[in-house]
């Protein structure tokens, strides 16, 4: 039994609570320092978690390896970014603002755990205390009724689709006799045989995590709930979310039921299909920033699962650098949007028109975002699908390859659409458009590791392949 | 053998002052428009200047007899550095520039055009600023792909020329300027994530991203590998080119585009398309290319009738300039799929010439536009009488385009069909078929002479003025090498013939 390896979830979660109790210490209106505080949190618990030492905690039910730290940091990460952006969104909309960095930073800790969960109850405890906070974020507006329905939207969704996750994990259990990952033996699930009860259970499971991820068919939650939640808690479901169901999809699928890919690679091929066609075209059709990049996350989830249904070094290796990308240039995209909404009160991408002149700065990096978002070099994003692709190409999937190319080609339209408005109209109103300091360097700092990360690979690339390794030892 | 090695690394020099230049424009403010042009034009000349100096270096070194050493490894080549930089290495991803018979006129006429393109803009009102910085942007992208020796680096610099380009016509286009934008943008990259794949296929082959590596191993890709990856570099590179029937953009962003700008398109970045067949289609995979050299020769005999024959249907000055190109980037396509020493030299000369005729007639196009503000032929007419020089320096350029002796386009011309004729691979009928397209030629330009140029003086235009200096100046340098390269050929030909002959021979051992 090592506690220390879970010193950063420990930690975190206590500068959450902190931060909940202060809230109550009778202050102005205003909590700014509560999000700084916040911040110093964050930057702490990422210093713990690149610290600690790898191995394995509570007889096998959490592992400290480099593929959930990697996926730790990638939490922390997108956290530090949403209360940036949430810094001045909370003055205008929010009434009760300490309380939603508390709920961050639990909804994190949560994240964090599931990261290193091992055990399926571990695994789907973390799961809970990664959303639960999210249900009340969503809904944190709560005069607003768009916001609030999103809440009752996310919570019902979130709600069924545990348990079929649930129930999934409870025929995995019952097949294999155990609830540590490390104790299941693929074979002796029957792996091959095409065993009803195995394949069930990795339905079920697909199912259940893809409605976590909001994968095409299990998305149509996903819009509403983008478009009403308050547009921080949007970036961080889109981004952090996401990379949760990930981090446990992979733990599970490529570990224990690795050796039974044959039976679940063609459901993953057909997700990825589905995420990508519908996310794109239906993209297409968005006039609302918010919905469009919702939908367009679908499609990107797509885009994964393309990688994943490889299942090798190449998936991981991609998935990281892919999300590595996706977090900066999404919430980048996300925070573009809510300074833009702080000043102008509108999310239509027809409002952009002309922001060249409004703001040059932020028009330029928002260029860059939604130039990583389309895979173009040199952004991360061209980065991360270039090891998505590798990862099919690998194998030999060209079918899958050519299907994400189209998609990326179709994703042009709608990402260059904002990119058009911004550089190519002319708006009447030409009054600049203030972005304030927490933002700023938000955005600006994004932008710097979008470009970063396709120019100086190296270092992201090691990250990868250690987190590779956890699952593929040759690699 | 030791490979050479510039005594300092001058093609990364070339590729990165213009991106210097970005930042220093990006940093004046957005009133200064003097500065900002003039800038502009330093860091576009600076580069052109190490062009100079990059042809002369080479062409000493070819001096040497060292440069084209059968015992060498890599024939032909000068590089940046003598190892390759790691950049990426874990995953065999490195930093390499070099230069041969193939891109030294490439990267020279690169540098010319973009320095002529700038001091052409000099025009432009709106959003100056912007306006360079994006041009400058290109310039990168354009140097670099025609130097890049690692395939990472290749594919970057290939996409970061689509953003600016994406940008130039968007803004500063014509009235369809959006919609001619994304019609660019969107088949470049269509085209570009195929070989973004055909890359990945490679190097899970062969493990390794370095192009001159993947030459040594082609003997042993597999045939219908071969078959497989030929065909997505070449839609890739074909796209750019463009041949029939993937040209659609061209017109549109043709068109649409600022005249600079039309004239980087015309003048580099269709030759980027033939560039990456021969850096990279030809000689990776041969077998693949003498098996498609019968589609590719039909496909480039059709851009020759079909560019002609459209061209002449064009009441639009600047659209039929804009079709000329499909039928004369075809008699390239022919040279390839001919796959003989002089069909292929035929066609890196027609991708000079072209480069240099077609660039100087947009800029003719723009002069005219800029005072007249229409581009329709009928509209005008024995414009002779009142613009002379203007006349004579716009029939110099379209004699030389429909291939009169002694200008530049008749040597490839020649070339190509004489070289396609003696093929092993091409039917000769195709050729022959080719061969009308000439006449073709001739009837559509001397038509647009005619109407523009003779005839009843039309009254309307007696306010026009006669081409200016700085005009003048930017089309000078064009019509010295027009008229240089169809004189005396061998002083384009020295730089080809040993990189050509290399290629042939690991075609056809």
């Amino acid at each position: 039994m090592n506690v220390l390896l879970i010193l950063p979830q420990i930690f975190l979660f206590t500068w959450a609570v902190v931060v909940l109790v202060w809230d109550f210490v009778p202050r102005g209106k205003s909590r700014r320092g509560l999000a700084y505080f916040s911040l110093l949190g964050l930057v702490i618990a990422g210093v713990m978690t690149i610290v600690i030492p790898r191995g394995e905690a509570f007889s096998g039910a959490y592992l400290s390896d480099d593929y959930g730290r990697l996926f730790n940091l990638i939490f922390l990460a997108s956290a530090f970014l949403t209360i940036l952006a949430s810094v001045d969104f909370a003055e205008i909309r929010f009434n009760y603002r300490g309380e939603f960095y508390g709920l961050l930073l639990m909804a994190t800790t949560g994240m964090m755990f599931l990261s290193g969960a091992n055990e399926l109850l571990t695994l789907y405890v973390s799961l809970e205390l990664a959303t639960i906070p999210l249900y009340v974020m969503a809904a944190y507006m709560k005069r607003d009724l768009k916001s609030t329905e999103a809440g009752l939207k996310y919570l019902i969704i979130g709600g069924a689709s545990s348990a079929i996750l649930l129930f999934g994990i409870s025929l995995l259990y019952g097949l294999s006799g155990t609830t540590y990952l490390s104790n299941i033996r693929g074979g002796d699930l029957g792996a091959g045989n095409m065993n009803t009860g195995l394949i069930f259970a990795e339905v079920m499971l697909i199912a259940g995590f893809g409605f976590k991820l909001a994968a095409a068919p299990f998305h149509m939650w996903a819009p509403d709930v983008y478009e009403g939640a308050p547009t921080p808690v949007t970036a961080y479901l889109s981004v952090a979310s996401k990379a949760a169901g990930l981090v446990a999809f992979v733990r599970i699928f490529f570990n224990p039921l690795a050796i039974t890919s044959a039976d679940w690679v063609t459901i993953l091929e057909i997700v990825a299909v589905l995420a990508m066609v519908i996310g794109n075209f239906v993209a297409l059709a968005q006039t609302n920033i918010k919905r469009m990049l919702a939908y367009s996350s679908i499609a990107q989830i797509g885009y994964v699962f393309v990688a994943l249904s490889a299942v090798n070094g190449y998936s991981i290796v991609g998935m990281m650098i892919f999300l590595m990308a996706y977090l900066f240039a999404n919430i980048g995209a996300f925070m573009v949007a809510i300074g833009f909404s702080n000043m102008t009160g509108s999310d239509q991408i027809d409002d952009y028109a002309g922001m060249i002149r409004r703001n040059p700065m932020v028009t330029v990096m928002m260029a860059i975002f939604m130039l990583s978002l389309i895979g173009i070099p040199p952004t991360a994003g061209f980065l991360g699908k270039y090891w998505l692709f590798a990862a099919a190409v690998k194998e030999h999937i060209y079918w899958l390859v050519v299907v994400a190319i189209l998609m990326s080609v179709v994703s042009l339209f709608y990402y260059a659409n904002i990119v058009r408005k911004m550089f190519f109209h002319e708006n009447p109103d030409e009054s600049k458009i203030y972005y304030g300091p927490a933002l700023g360097i938000g955005i600006f700092a994004s932008g710097v590791a979008v470009i970063l990360i396709c120019l100086a690979p190296s270092i992201f690339y090691d990250w990868a392949s250690q987190a590779a390794r956890v699952f593929f030892p040759q690699f | 053998m030791e490979p050479m090695v510039f005594p300092y690394p001058i093609l990364t020099y070339i590729t990165f002052i213009p991106l210097i230049g970005v930042i220093a424009v990006l940093l004046l403010k957005r009133e200064s428009v003097g500065a900002i042009r003039w800038t502009a034009a330093l860091f576009s000349f600076v580069p052109f200047v190490l062009s100079i100096y990059l042809v002369w270096y080479y062409f000493s070194a070819m001096g040497t007899g060292m440069l084209f050493n059968i015992h060498s490894q890599t024939q032909g080549f000068v590089f940046d550095f003598a190892k390759p930089l790691a950049w990426f290495p874990q995953v065999k991803i490195h930093y390499q520039m070099g230069a041969d018979g193939l891109s030294v006129p490439m990267l020279f006429l690169t540098g010319l055009l973009s320095f002529i393109s700038i001091i052409a803009s000099f025009g432009i009102k709106e959003r100056v600023k912007e306006y360079f910085a994006w041009f400058l942007l290109l310039e990168v992208g354009m140097m670099g792909t025609f130097s890049a020796l690692d395939f990472f680096l290749f594919y970057i610099f290939w996409e970061i020329m689509l953003v600016p380009m994406y940008f130039l016509i968007g803004i500063w286009g014509g009235p369809r300027r959006e919609y001619a934008a994304i019609k660019f943008f969107l088949y470049t990259l269509f085209g570009s994530v195929f070989m973004l794949v055909a890359i990945l296929a490679l190097y899970f082959a062969a493990g390794s991203l370095d192009m001159l590596e993947l030459i040594r191993q082609n003997v042993s890709y597999a045939h219908t590998f071969q078959m497989w990856v030929f065909a997505a570099f070449f839609i890739a590179f074909a796209i750019k080119v463009p041949v029939w029937p993937f040209h659609t953009w061209l017109p549109d962003a043709h068109v649409e585009a600022p005249t600079a700008v039309s004239v980087i398109l015309a003048g580099i970045l269709l030759k980027m398309g033939t560039y990456g067949m021969l850096r990279v289609c030809l000689p990776m995979f041969p077998q693949a290319a003498i098996a498609y050299s019968i589609p590719i020769a039909l496909l480039g005999l059709i851009g020759i009738i079909y560019g002609a024959l459209v061209s002449m249907a064009q009441t639009d000055l600047k659209k039929l300039v804009a079709y000329s190109s499909v039928s004369h980037m075809g008699y390239c396509m022919l040279g390839i799929a001919a796959l003989t020493p002089m069909a292929i030299s035929g066609c890196l000369f027609q991708m000079f010439s072209h480069g240099v005729i077609t660039g100087a007639l947009f800029l003719l196009v723009g002069v005219i536009y800029d005072r007249a503000h229409t581009r329709e032929i009928a509209a005008f007419g024995g414009l002779g009488v009142k613009l002379p020089v203007y006349t004579g320096l716009f029939t110099l350029f379209a004699m030389a385009s429909l291939g009169l002796p002694a200008l530049s386009g008749f040597v490839s011309e020649f070339l190509v069909f004489v070289g396609a004729y003696n093929s092993a691979f091409v039917s000769r009928w195709i050729v022959l078929v080719a061969v009308l397209g000439v006449v073709l030629t001739a009837a559509y330009i001397l038509r647009m002479i005619q109407k523009i140029f003779l005839g009843q003086f039309n009254t309307r235009w007696d306010n026009l003025t006669e081409i200016n200096g700085r005009e003048i100046f930017t089309l000078a340098p064009l019509g010295a090498l027009t008229i240089l390269v169809g004189v005396y050929p061998e002083i384009l030909n020295v730089f080809l013939r040993g990189t050509v002959d290399n290629l042939v021979k690991m075609i056809i051992p």
